[in-house]
C-alpha cells in the first residue's frame, strides 16, 4: 500500500514550527518592515532564490497571456470560416502566441526560474558567481517584456514568430520594429544568465563536487548556457539588420532592395535551432533528477546523459538547414542537414532509453512530479519520432509548414519542456515556498494536462499529414472534425492548467508546511534544514563525498529524514538560534561526511 | 474522412505520391514499434518496481555495455536507412524529367496566376493533362509563398527574387486543391487554387478557349472569371466581409470612398475599379487589389460587370429590363453607361460605348 503523502504526515507540522522558533523562512525575513520597504527589498535583492521567484512570477504572467491567446485561436478554428475574428486578428493572435511562448517564456523558463533557484544550492554555493549581473538580467528581461507590450499597443504584428522577410520588412509598421528590438534586448538577458551559470559551475562547486558527481540538472544547465552564450548574439544581430533594413532601406533581406530573403532564414534558424536546445536541455536535466529521486535509483548511464547534453548543444549548431528543405537552399545542403539532424536525434533517443532503464530495480513513487516526468517520457518520445519523420527529406516536402510540424514542436516543447518545467516546479515547490501543494489536486491536474494535451496535439499530427497548412485563419471544410477535436482538447488542457494555478496559489497561503526533504531526494539542495539558512543557503560549505545519485549512501546525507523518503519522518536537532556561527546543522553534516569517508 | 486517402495521408494522385507514402509509412511503423516498446517498458517497470513501503530500497544495478551498445547501434542503422531512402526520393522530387510540360506560376497576395506556353493565363485555376510530367516554374511578385498540392505530395517555396520549381505527373483525373503554405499576410488561408487534371484532349480544348466556353452568356462568363481570376479570394457574393468589398448589392448603391466622396457604383465605376483599382478606394479597405487586371480583355470586362450586376437587386432589374435573354442584349446591358440616375432602368448608350476618356484604354 502506498504510504501517506508528506503533507499529511504528522511530523511535518512540527517541522514547520521550526520556522518560528529557529529559522525564519527566507521569504518572510523582512515581515516586520513596512510594505514599501519590503517591495524595495524584493526589487533590489541579489539573492538568487528571490530573483528566481521574480522570474517565476513574470514567466507565469507571460505563460498565462500566451495560453489565453492560444485558447482564442482554437475557438476561432472550431469552424472552417472566419467566425470569431477577422483574418488579421487571427494572424496577430498566432504571432503573439508564438513570440511570447518562444522568446519570453520557453527560452528563459527553466534556467531563469528553476535554474536560478536551484543551481547554486545544488553546487553547495552561496549564490551565483555574479549576483548583481543576475539581477540585471532580470531587469533586462522585464524591459524586453515591456517593449513587447509596447509593440502590442502600437497595433500588434502579424509576421509570425519567425519574422520571415520580405513580409516582415514592410508589414506591421512600428510594432515590428519595437518587437524585434525587444528580442534584441531580451537576448542580453539570456546571454548574461548563460555567462553567469558557466562561471558559477566552473568556480563555485563545493569541495568534493567533481564534474562526474554533478547533478544532471547542472549538466543540463551547463550545456544550455554554452548555447545561450554562443547562439543568442546571432539573433540579436539578425534583428538589428532587420531594423536597419526597415528604417534605412539598406538591402539585406528584401529583394526589392537587392537583398536575399533566404539569408534571413539562415540567420534566423542559426539561432532558433540551437534555441530549441536552450529550451529542452534544462528539461532533460530536470527529468534526470525526477527519475532518480522518484525511482530511488541512480540515473542509468550518467556519463552518457551528461556528455550527450554537451554533444547535442554543439551539434545543434549544425542542423539549422532542416527548417529550409523546401525553401530554395541547394539540394546538397539539404542532404547534409538531414544527415546531421539524425545524428543529433540519436543522443536524444538514447537519453529516453536511459531514463526508462533508470526505473529498473528501483522503488517507484508516483507523486505529481514523477507523473510529469513519465508524461515527459511519453510525449517527448512522440516529439522525437515525429522529428525524425520531418527530418526525412522527401517526407518533409509533404509535411513542411503543415500542422504536422506544429504537432511535432508542441510535442517537444510543451510535451517536453513544459512537462519538465511543471515536474520541476512541483518538485522544488516545497523548497521555494516552504509549503506543500495539494497532492491529490496535483495528480488530477497532471492527468488533465496529459489527456488534454494529447487530444489537442495528436489531432494536429493527423491534420498536418492530411495536408492542413499552418497559420490558417480559415480552412477547408474537410478538416473540420479534427480541428473541433483539437479545440475540445484545448479546454481540457486549459482546465488542467488553471487548476494548477489555483492550487499552487492556494498552497502559498494555506498549504501545509514542507519538511526539509519531502521526497528523500539525494542532491545537495535537499540536505539543509527547512527553512533553509538565509541568506547563504548553507551554514557551512558542504563537503561532498559521493556522486549525486548514490542512493546506497544516502542515509548519511539527509539530516532531515531517515533516508527512506516519503516525508522525512525523523526529526533532526536544529540549533535554537539562527545566527549560524555554531551551526549544528553544518556540524552534523561534517560528522556524517567523516563517517562516510 | 477523405475518400481515397488513409487515416494519415490524403488521396494520392501523382507518380511521386506512392514513393513518399511508402517512406512515410515505413518511418511511421518503425516509430510505432519503438514508441510501443518504450511505453510498454515504462508501464511494466512502474508496476513491477512500484514502491510498496516507504522503506523500499533500490537494488544496485550493473550498467551493461551490451545493452547500451544495442540501443545506440540499432537506431543509428535505422535512421541511416531512412536517410538514404529519404534523400534518394528527395532527388526524385527535385529533378523534373526533361520533357515536362512547363507552366509559369506567379504567387501574389493572395492569389495564384498560371500562364501556359500558348499565352493563356488563368487565376486560381490550374489545368493539367493527366499522365504527363508537368513542371511549374514559380516566382512571386511580393512576399514569400509556397505552392502545395497535398494530393500530389509536392511543395516548394515561391520567392520574389528567383525561380523555383515543382514537378509532378498526375495519375488521376479530378479536381484537387493547391494551397499556400508560407505565411503571406491577411488572406494567406484563402490563397488557394483548384488543380483540374484532365485527359490530354479535354485539356487541349480547354486551353483553346482559355477555359471559357465560347457560347457562354456575359453573366456566365463573369461567373467563370470571378473564380478563375481569383476575385473570389477577396470579394464575397453573400455579403460577408472579405479583404475587398462584397459584391452583394454593390451595383447601383452609393459607394463611400476613402477620400470622403461618394459615388454611385455604376458600370463605369466598376469598370474603373477593375482596371485601375488604386484610383478609387472604397472606404475602410486598403489599396491592395492587384493592378494586373488592367490586362483583361473587353469581352472579359463585360462579363464581370454583368456578373456584378447580377449580385444586386437593381442590377438584376436592369438585366431583366434589357431582356437579357440573348447574348447580345445582355452584353449591351452590361456595357451600358449608367448616368448615376437612381431611376434609370434601361441602357442608355450604344453597346460597347466607352464611358469616358479616362476609363477607355482602347
Ligand atoms: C529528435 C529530435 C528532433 C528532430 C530530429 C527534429 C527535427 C525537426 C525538423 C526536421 C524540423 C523542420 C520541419 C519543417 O519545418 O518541415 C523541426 C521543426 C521544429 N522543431 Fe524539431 N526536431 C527534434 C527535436 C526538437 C526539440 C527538442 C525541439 C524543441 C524543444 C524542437 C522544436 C522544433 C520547432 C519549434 C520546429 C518548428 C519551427 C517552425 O517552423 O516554426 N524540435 N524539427
Ligand atoms: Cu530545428
Amino acid at each position: 500500500m502506498p504510504t501517506s503523502t508528506p503533507s499529511t504526515a504528522a511530523p511535518s507540522s512540527t517541522a514547520g514550527a521550526r520556522g518560528t522558533d529557529g529559522y525564519t523562512h527566507y521569504l518572510n525575513k523582512d515581515a516586520d518592515q513596512p510594505f514599501y520597504q519590503r517591495v524595495w527589498n524584493w526589487m533590489t535583492t541579489v539573492d538568487h532564490k528571490k530573483i528566481g521567484l521574480m522570474y517565476g512570477v513574470s514567466l507565469a504572467i507571460v505563460f498565462l497571456v500566451a495560453g489565453v491567446l492560444a485558447m482564442l485561436m482554437r475557438m476561432e478554428l472550431l469552424s472552417p470560416g472566419p467566425e470569431l475574428f477577422a483574418n488579421d486578428t487571427y494572424n496577430q493572435l498566432f504571432t503573439m502566441h508564438g513570440v511570447l511562448m518562444v522568446f519570453l517564456f520557453l527560452v528563459p523558463s527553466i534556467p531563469a526560474m528553476l535554474g536560478n533557484f536551484v543551481l547554486p544550492m545544488q553546487l553547495g554555493a552561496k549564490d551565483v558567481a555574479f549576483p548583481r549581473l543576475n539581477l540585471a538580467s532580470y531587469y533586462i528581461y522585464v524591459a524586453g517584456g515591456l517593449m513587447t507590450v509596447g509593440a502590442i499597443l502600437l497595433g500588434g504584428l502579424d509576421t509570425g514568430w519567425t519574422f520571415y522577410t520580405p513580409y516582415s520588412t514592410d508589414a506591421g509598421g512600428n510594432a515590428v520594429l519595437v518587437m524585434t528590438a525587444a528580442l534584441f534586448v531580451t537576448g542580453f538577458s539570456s546571454i548574461f544568465t548563460g555567462l553567469n551559470f558557466i562561471v558559477t559551475i566552473h568556480k563555485m562547486r563545493a569541495p568534493g563536487l567533481t564534474w562526474n558527481r554533478l547533478p544532471l540538472f547542472v549538466w543540463g544547465l551547463y550545456a544550455t548556457s554554452i548555447v545561450q552564450v554562443l547562439a543568442t548574439p546571432v539573433i540579436g544581430i539578425t534583428m538589428i539588420l532587420l531594423i536597419l533594413e526597415r528604417t534605412l532601406s539598406i538591402g539585406i533581406f528584401d529583394p526589392a532592395l537587392g537583398g536575399d530573403p533566404i539569408l534571413f532564414q539562415h540567420f534566423f534558424w542559426f539561432y532558433s535551432h540551437p534555441a530549441v536546445y536552450i529550451m529542452i536541455l534544462p528539461g532533460f536535466g530536470i527529468i534526470s533528477e525526477l527519475m532518480a529521486t522518484f525511482s530511488r535509483q541512480r540515473v542509468y548511464g550518467y556519463t552518457a546523459i551528461a556528455l550527450s547534453s554537451v554533444a547535442i548543444a554543439l551539434l545543434g549548431f549544425l542542423v539549422w538547414g532542416h527548417h529550409m528543405f523546401v525553401s530554395g537552399q541547394s539540394a546538397v545542403s539539404a542532404i547534409i542537414f538531414s544527415l546531421i539532424t539524425y545524428l543529433i536525434g540519436i543522443p536524444s533517443g538514447i537519453k529516453v532509453f536511459n531514463w526508462v532503464a533508470t526505473m529498473y530495480k528501483g522503488s517507484i513513487w508516483l507523486q505529481t512530479p514523477m507523473l510529469y516526468s513519465l508524461s515527459f517520457l511519453f510525449l517527448f518520445t512522440i516529439g522525437g519520432l515525429t522529428g525524425i519523420m520531418v527530418g526525412v527529406l522527401a517526407v518533409d516536402v509533404h509535411l513542411h509548414d503543415t500542422y504536422f510540424v506544429v504537432g511535432h514542436f508542441h510535442y517537444v516543447m510543451m510535451g517536453g519542456t513544459v512537462m519538465a518545467l511543471f515536474g520541476g516546479l512541483h518538485y522544488w515547490w516545497p523548497k521555494m515556498t516552504g509549503k506543500m501543494y495539494n497532492e491529490t489536486l496535483g495528480k488530477i491536474a497532471a492527468a488533465l494536462v496529459f489527456v488534454g494535451f494529447n487530444i489537442t496535439f495528436f489531432s494536429h499530427l493527423i491534420l498536418g499529414s492530411q495536408g492542413m497548412p499552418r497559420r490558417y485563419a480559415t480552412y477547408l471544410p474537410r478538416f473540420e472534425t479534427l480541428h473541433q477535436i483539437s479545440t475540445y482538447g484545448s479546454w481540457v488542457l486549459g482546465g488542467g492548467m488553471f487548476l494548477i494555478l489555483g492550487y499552487l496559489l492556494h498552497s502559498m497561503v494555506w498549504g501545509e508546511e514542507a519538511t526539509a526533504n519531502p521526497w528523500a531526494a539525494p542532491t545537495l539542495e535537499w540536505t539543509h534544514t527547512t527553512p533553509m539558512p538565509d541568506p547563504h543557503n548553507f551554514e557551512h560549505t558542504p563537503i561532498v563525498t559521493r556522486g549525486a545519485y548514490d542512493f546506497h549512501k544516502i542515509e548519511e546525507l539527509i539530516p532531515g529524514g531517515d533516508g527512506a523518503g516519503d516525508g522525512a519522518v525523523t526529526e533532526v536537532g536544529v540549533p535554537a538560534s539562527g545566527d549560524g556561527a555554531s551551526g549544528g546543522d553544518g556540524q552534523q553534516r561534517r560528522r556524517e561526511t567523516e563517517q562516510s569517508s | 474522412m477523405n475518400d481515397g486517402g488513409t487515416v494519415w495521408l490524403p488521396e494520392s494522385a501523382s507518380t511521386l505520391a506512392p514513393t513518399i507514402d511508402s517512406l512515410f509509412y515505413f518511418v511511421y511503423w518503425a516509430s510505432v514499434i519503438i514508441f510501443a516498446g518504450v511505453v510498454i517498458a515504462m508501464l511494466y517497470l512502474i508496476w513491477k518496481y512500484r514502491r510498496e513501503s516507504h522503506a523500499d530500497r533500490m537494488k544496485l544495478v550493473e550498467e551493461s555495455r551490451l545493452i547500451e551498445a544495442t540501443w545506440i547501434v540499432l537506431p543509428t542503422i535505422l535512421v541511416l536507412v531512412v536517410f538514404v531512402w529519404g534523400f534518394r526520393a528527395y532527388i526524385k522530387v527535385g529533378v523534373a524529367p526533361p520533357d515536362a510540360y512547363e507552366i509559369r506560376v506567379t504567387g501574389k497576395q493572395w492569389l495564384w496566376e498560371f500562364e501556359y506556353p500558348d499565352g493563356t493565363s488563368t487565376t486560381g485555376e490550374l489545368h493539367v493533362p493527366v499522365d504527363r510530367p508537368v513542371k511549374l516554374v514559380m516566382s512571386s511578385t511580393d512576399v514569400l509563398h509556397s505552392f502545395f498540392v497535398p494530393a500530389f505530395r509536392v511543395k516548394h517555396d515561391v520567392l520574389p527574387n528567383r525561380y523555383t520549381s515543382v514537378w509532378f505527373e498526375a495519375t488521376k483525373e479530378g479536381t484537387y486543391k493547391a494551397l499556400c503554405t508560407e505565411y503571406c499576410g491577411a488572406s494567406h488561408s484563402q490563397m488557394t487554387a483548384n488543380v483540374t487534371v484532365q485527359d490530354q484532349g479535354e485539356f487541349e480544348s480547354w486551353l483553346k478557349s482559355a477555359g471559357i466556353p465560347s457560347d457562354a452568356s456575359p453573366v456566365e462568363r463573369g461567373k467563370i472569371l470571378y473564380e478563375q481570376q481569383g476575385c473570389n479570394t477577396c470579394h464575397s457574393l453573400d455579403g460577408s466581409e472579405g479583404t475587398g468589398p462584397t459584391w452583394k448589392g454593390l451595383y447601383g448603391h452609393d459607394a463611400q470612398l476613402a477620400d470622403g466622396s461618394t459615388v454611385t457604383a455604376d458600370a463605369n465605376y466598376i469598370r474603373q475599379s477593375i482596371l485601375k483599382p488604386g484610383s478609387q478606394i472604397a472606404k475602410g479597405y486598403q489599396n491592395i487589389m492587384p493592378a494586373s487586371y488592367g490586362s483583361l480583355s473587353e469581352r472579359e470586362l463585360t462579363g464581370l460587370v454583368a456578373f456584378i450586376k447580377k449580385q444586386s437587386e437593381k442590377g438584376r432589374a436592369e438585366l431583366k429590363a434589357a431582356g437579357a435573354t440573348s447574348d447580345s442584349t445582355a452584353a449591351a446591358a452590361a456595357d451600358s453607361i449608367s448616368t448615376g440616375d437612381e431611376q434609370q432602368q434601361a441602357p442608355s448608350g450604344p453597346p460597347g460605348a466607352m464611358p469616358s476618356a479616362e476609363a477607355s484604354n482602347q
